[in-house]
């Protein structure tokens, strides 16, 4: 209610409101660490949005991020939420969504954090689809130790480590996520706010392991080696060179910075979870005295 | 007054900005499908200009600005 004098009066008669994401932050840590221009902000307003439009009991839901500025996101969200060491952000979650079976676990985190030091733990966490969302903000760099190459830098990209272009292969995330068996893959872009909210919520409404790539700018330390001016421009050449497919594959879903890049939701299907399988074979085994663990 | 009454309902919302948040992205202005926001003239804290409606009678209140902004400053509700 306070707030209504820092809101902006210029023009007639305006009621007082507040935003209707801020029940979800921690408005006491605002304003946030990330440089003007960087998109995950906007990634961490329409999962919001997400969460109301999916009608997600927030009392059930805990969020969980690694290292890095992503990393940062559980910080600033009004949930049970740990930021917790590099790395290490589907561990965690693997861990608070088999002791409370009835939490909807999000990971939220950076593409060095979940696919560098953390690549194992998401190749497996697929493997045994288990009930976790992982949303990925891919700004194709280590944005906060200063812009190093990562799995996800694009060839002929420079970054701080790679000064003459970089030249290793980079990981396809869509392809790798489907072909470990997530039951869920989307990738968009922080300027793809409608498709990302709509996307989000059917992530979130979904059971098993649900994926979900966005590209982000970087201006600070990706834009500025690769003469993208700032934030606005990256965001500008989301919209101009991102194509929408419907029913697109991931395999061909590779990311050449110069030519179209294809957005949509690659995978939406159903697979016995971790704590299916799990029951379903302990009551084979154990017989009827075995009780179901995690369902009502 | 009435006039007056009816020429505000023409707009079928509006914007509200927290100005002090705002760090100067321009998302909101490059992406409002109607074009109707600009950086203003004034400045906040930190020295950035922050947005504000250049054509409030147009405004819908789509709450597309709301969702690109990253610093939370911008939201648009519709009128009820
Ligand atoms: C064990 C360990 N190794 C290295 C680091 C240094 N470190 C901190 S953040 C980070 C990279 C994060 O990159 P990314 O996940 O892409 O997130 P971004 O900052 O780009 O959002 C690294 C390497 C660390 N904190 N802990």
């Amino acid at each position: 209610m306070g707030k209504t004098d820092t809101l902006n009066k210029t023009a007639e008669v305006r009621t007082p409101a507040e935003n209707p994401v801020d029940k979800y932050l921690r408005m006491d840590r605002m304003p946030h660490i990330w440089c003007p221009g960087c998109g995950i902000g906007s990634t961490v307003n329409c999962f919001v949005r997400a969460v109301e439009d999916a009608m997600i009991d927030i009392k059930k839901l805990a969020i969980v991020s690694g290292i890095g500025c992503t990393g940062r996101v559980a910080g600033y969200m009004n949930l049970d939420s740990f930021h917790t060491t590099h790395g290490r952000a589907i561990p965690m979650a693997t861990g608070v969504k088999l002791a409370n079976p009835e939490m909807n676990v999000v990971v939220y985190s950076g593409d060095g954090d979940l696919f560098a030091i953390g690549g194992n733990h998401f190749i497996h966490a697929a493997r045994r689809n288990l009930d976790i969302k992982i949303i990925c903000v891919n700004n194709f760099t280590y944005g906060m130790t200063g812009g190093q190459v990562t799995p996800t830098t694009p060839q002929g990209i420079i970054a701080s480590t790679m000064p003459y272009g970089n030249f290793e292969h980079t990981f396809n995330l869509p392809f790798l996520a489907e072909s470990c068996g997530a039951v869920y893959v989307a990738r968009w872009t922080a300027a793809h706010v409608k498709q990302l909210t709509k996307s989000m919520k059917e992530m979130m409404s979904k059971k098993g392991f649900g994926f979900i790539e966005i590209f982000s700018p970087c201006p600070t330390l990706f834009g500025r080696r690769n003469k993208i001016a700032d934030g606005l421009e990256h965001m500008i050449q989301f919209k101009d060179k991102c194509k929408i497919k419907k029913g697109a594959s991931a395999k061909e879903a590779t990311f050449d910075p110069d030519n179209e890049i294809v957005l949509g939701t690659f995978v939406n299907t159903e697979r016995k979870t971790f704590m299916e399988s799990m029951n379903d074979r302990y009551e084979k085994v154990f017989g009827p005295k075995y009780v179901r663990y995690g369902e009502e | 007054m009435e006039t007056k009454e009816k020429k505000k309902r023409k707009a079928k919302g509006t914007v509200y900005i927290k100005d002090e948040l705002c760090k100067g992205c321009g998302f909101c202005i490059e992406f409002c499908p109607l074009h109707i926001l600009a950086f203003s003239e004034k400045f906040n804290a930190k020295g950035y200009h922050p947005p504000e409606l250049i054509d409030d009678d147009r405004c819908s209140g789509c709450d597309i600005c709301g969702m690109y902004c990253p610093d939370f400053a911008i939201f648009g509700e519709k009128f009820k």
